[in-house]
C-alpha cells in the first residue's frame, strides 16, 4: 500500500522564512565532529604508547636513565636468550587456547540458557553479567581468597564432602596454579561470550528452527546442524574476543600468583611488567610486550577472514 | 477417513482469558485442497501451526489419518510444512536442504539421493542442487522448499502463505504450478492465505475465518455466491458485496450484478435509482461509485460493468440501475447472518 505525505508544513514555513542549510545538516562536517573524541582517545591512549613502545624496544631506556640511545635489535636478542621469556610465551599460548575453547563452549551453553523463556530470566541475566562488569583486579582478589592455601572455602567444602583429605594449595603447585588462572579467565569472559553468542542465537529466524522440527530433527541434530553453523560467525568473534582478552591480560596472573610458582603461570604481559616496570628495564619490557602484537594481529585477521567467508545468511 | 480433522479446537496463549481460536471444527476429505482464508490476525496461521504441532491446543483434538496427535511433536505427525519465508537452511546447499528431513529419518544415502533427484526433477530445480539459498530467486526458493516438503511423503502438506513473497507476475504462475503439483500427487493440503484470489483459485473447499471462528466452509462458488454472513460477503469479492439496509435486514448484491436497467432482462429485475459519484476504469471494467436509493436506506455502493455494457454514464447524474432478483442475498442486520428472502417491493 502506498502512502502520500503532503509536505504542507514545509511549504507554509518556507514562504515565511527562506530555507537555509544549518551546520547540523552538513553530514560531512557532522561525521568529523562526532569522530573527533574517539580519534583523540585512540591517538592519545593507544597510538602514542604503542609507537613509544616500538621506539623503546630498540633503545637502552631504563627508569633511571630515560635518555634515548638506539641499540638496534639487542633487546630482542637478549629476551630470546632468556628461558623465562619462552616459558611465558608458552604459558600465554596454553592459557589462551584452553581458555578460548572453554569460553566458547560455556558461552554457548550459557547463551542457550539465556535465550530460553523462564521465570526470573532478567535476574539470571543480571547475575550472569556480573563477572564481566566487575573490575578484573577486584574479582582476581576475590578469587585469591577463594583459592587461599589455608582458608579456601572451596577446599573447606571439598574436605567436608569428603573428596579431599587436606588442602590443595591451588596457587602453590604449578599445574593447579595454571588451572586456577585459566579458571578465572574463563569465569570472567564467559558472560561476554554468552552475550555475543546470544545475539547470534536471537538472529536465527524462529521459522528455521520450527522448520527443522517439522523436518523431523531432534534437539541434537538441530543444535549441531542448524544452531551452531548459523551462529558460527558470532561464535568465532566471541572466541577472538576471549583470545585477545586472555592473551593480553596480566592482572589475573599478577594478582593470583605473581607469575609463580617458579614462573609456572608467568605470561608475556606479566613478564613485561616485571621486567619493564618493577625491574626498571623499560626497553626490554617494551620488547617483550610487543612480541605478542604480531601474533594477535595475525590471529585476528585470520579469524575475521574466515568469518567473512561464512555464508550463513 | 479424513486426512486432517480438527474437533472443538480452542487455543489461548499463556493462560490469557481470550481465545485465539474459539472452537474450530474442520474435516478434510482425503486428497482435498483446503484453504484457510481470512484477514491477518484471524487465527488461520495459529490453526495451521496447531495442526503442525508447533502450537498446542488448549482444548479439543487434532487428528491426522484418524489418530489423535495432540501430544505428538511435529516430527511424529507425518506432515510437511512450507513456511511463508520458506525457512531454507541458509548454510546448506539446495541438495542438503532437500535431504535434511531424510537424514533425520535415518534413510540410506543412495535412497536419499534418489528421492532428492526425483523431487528436484518434479519441480525442475535439478540444475540448482549445488547452490546456496541466497543465490536463488524467490520462485526458485519456493520450489526448493516444496521439494524439501515433498521428499518426506507426508500424509498432509501444510502451506503458510507460500506465495506472498513472490512478485505479482510470478505469483500467478506459481499458483498454477501449485495446483498442478497437487493434482499430480493428490496429497491432502491445508493452505493458509489472506488472498482471496489464491483461495478461490486453489481451494477445493475454503474455510473463511475471522476472529478465531470459521464463518463458512464450502466450495469456492458456494462461499462467493451464497455467503453465510456479512463478513464472508464483504471479505470475498473485489469490490466486495454491496449491503443496503432495509428495516432489520441487509440486502446484499455483488457489484458485477448491478447494471444499468437497460442491460438487465426485464423479468424479475429490481430497479433502483443510482446517483453516480465517480468512475474508475480497471482492467477493461468500469467501476461506478455512487449512492442507491429506493430499495432501502440510501447507501453507497459500487457497480462493476464489463466492457460489453456501454451505457454512457457521467459523474453527477442519476441513472436507473437494476439487479436480477435471484442475485439478491438477505442478512439479519443485527447478527449479520443469512436470512430467508424478504419482499423488496420495487420490482418492475
Amino acid at each position: 500500500m502506498t502512502q502520500t505525505i503532503t509536505p504542507r508544513t514545509s511549504t507554509t514555513r518556507s514562504s515565511a522564512h527562506a530555507p537555509r542549510v544549518r551546520w547540523t545538516d552538513r553530514e560531512g562536517l557532522l561525521s568529523r565532529v562526532f569522530l573527533l573524541p574517539t580519534v583523540v582517545y585512540i591517538v592519545g591512549l593507544v597510538a602514542v604508547p604503542f609507537f613509544l613502545a616500538i621506539a623503546y624496544s630498540f633503545s637502552d631506556v631504563t627508569a633511571g636513565q630515560p635518555s634515548y640511545d638506539f641499540i638496534g635489535v639487542r633487546n630482542y636478542v637478549r629476551i630470546f636468550g632468556d628461558p623465562v621469556f619462552w616459558k611465558s610465551l608458552q604459558n600465554t599460548l596454553v592459557f589462551t587456547v584452553i581458555s578460548m575453547l572453554l569460553i566458547v563452549v560455556f558461552g554457548k551453553v550459557l547463551a542457550n540458557i539465556l535465550v530460553a523463556d523462564f521465570k526470573g530470566k532478567w535476574i539470571v541475566r543480571l547475575l550472569v553479567l556480573l563477572p564481566w562488569t566487575t573490575p578484573v583486579s577486584l574479582s582476581a582478589v576475590a578469587w585469591l581468597w577463594l583459592l587461599d592455601s589455608i582458608y579456601s572455602p572451596i577446599d573447606y567444602v571439598l574436605r567436608n564432602v569428603g573428596l579431599i583429605d587436606s588442602n590443595l594449595y591451588y596457587l602453590g603447585q604449578p599445574k593447579l596454579a595454571m588451572a586456577s588462572v585459566i579458571a578465572v579467565h574463563v569465569w570472567r569472559l564467559v558472560p561476554l561470550a554468552a552475550v555475543i553468542i546470544m545475539a547470534g542465537l536471537i538472529a536465527i529466524p524462529q521459522e528455521i528452527n520450527e522448520q527443522a522440527q517439522v523436518d523431523g530433527a531432534g534437539f541434537w541434530r538441530r543444535f549441531f546442524e542448524i544452531t551452531v553453523p548459523m551462529c558460527m560467525p558470532v561464535i568465532a568473534v566471541a572466541g577472538l574476543f576471549g583470545a585477545i582478552f586472555t592473551a593480553t591480560d596480566m592482572t589475573v596472573a599478577y594478582v593470583l600468583t605473581r607469575g609463580g610458582p617458579n614462573n609456572a603461570t608467568q605470561v608475556l604481559s606479566s613478564w613485561a611488567f616485571f621486567k619493564g616496570i618493577e625491574g626498571s628495564d623499560v626497553a626490554q619490557g617494551a620488547a617483550i610486550a610487543l612480541f605478542l602484537f604480531p601474533l594477535l594481529l595475525a590471529a585476528a585477521i585470520a579469524i575475521l577472514r574466515v568469518v567473512r567467508k561464512m555464508e550463513v545468511f | 477417513m479424513a486426512a486432517v480433522e480438527v474437533r472443538g479446537l480452542r487455543k489461548s496463549y499463556d493462560g490469557a482469558k481470550s481465545f485465539v481460536l474459539q472452537g474450530i471444527d474442520l474435516a478434510s476429505e482425503d486428497g482435498e485442497y483446503i484453504v484457510l482464508l481470512g484477514p491477518s490476525g484471524c487465527g488461520k496461521t495459529t490453526l495451521l501451526r496447531t495442526i503442525a504441532g508447533l502450537e498446542h491446543a488448549t482444548e479439543g483434538d487434532v487428528l491426522i489419518g484418524g489418530n489423535v496427535v495432540n501430544g505428538l511433536p511435529p516430527r511424529a505427525r507425518s506432515i510437511a510444512m512450507v513456511f511463508q519465508s520458506y525457512a531454507l537452511y541458509p548454510h546448506k546447499t539446495v541438495l542438503a536442504n532437500i535431504v535434511f528431513p531424510l537424514r533425520a529419518e535415518g534413510m540410506a544415502k543412495e535412497e536419499r539421493q534418489r528421492k532428492a533427484e526425483w523431487a528436484a526433477g518434479l519441480l525442475s530445480i535439478g540444475h540448482l542442487l549445488d547452490r546456496k539459498p541466497r543465490q536463488l530467486s524467490g520462485g526458485e526458493r519456493q520450489r526448493v522448499a516444496l521439494a524439501r516438503a515433498l521428499v518426506r511423503d507426508p500424509s498432509v502438506f501444510l502451506l503458510d502463505e507460500p506465495l506472498s513473497n513472490l512478485d505479482a507476475k510470478l505469483r500467478t504462475s506459481a499458483r498454477d504450478e501449485l495446483k498442478r503439483f497437487h493434482d499430480e500427487l493428490g496429497t491432502t493440503t491445508v493452505y493458509v492465505t489472506h488472498d482471496q484470489v489464491e483461495a478461490m483459485g486453489l481451494g477445493d473447499r475454503i474455510a473463511v475465518m475471522y476472529g478465531g471462528v470459521i464463518h463458512q466452509f464450502g466450495r469456492p462458488e458456494e462461499v462467493y455466491d451464497d455467503p453465510a454472513d456479512t463478513f464472508v460477503a464483504t471479505f470475498l469479492g473485489s469490490p466486495p458485496m454491496n449491503l443496503v439496509r432495509r428495516d432489520s435486514h441487509l440486502i446484499g448484491f455483488r457489484p458485477e450484478h448491478l447494471w444499468p436497467v437497460e442491460a438487465v432482462p426485464e423479468q424479475h429485475r429490481i430497479t433502483m435509482p443510482f446517483h453516480v459519484d465517480r468512475l474508475e476504469y480497471l482492467s477493461g471494467d468500469r467501476h461506478i461509485y455512487g449512492t442507491v436509493t429506493g430499495i432501502g436506506e440510501d447507501s453507497r455502493v459500487i457497480a462493476r460493468l464489463p466492457a460489453t455494457v456501454t451505457t454512457p454514464l457521467q459523474p453527477g447524474e442519476t441513472h436507473q440501475f437494476a439487479v436480477h432478483g435471484d442475485r439478491l442475498r438477505f442478512f439479519d442486520a443485527e447478527s449479520g447472518l443469512r436470512t430467508a428472502p424478504i419482499s423488496v417491493g420495487a420490482a418492475g
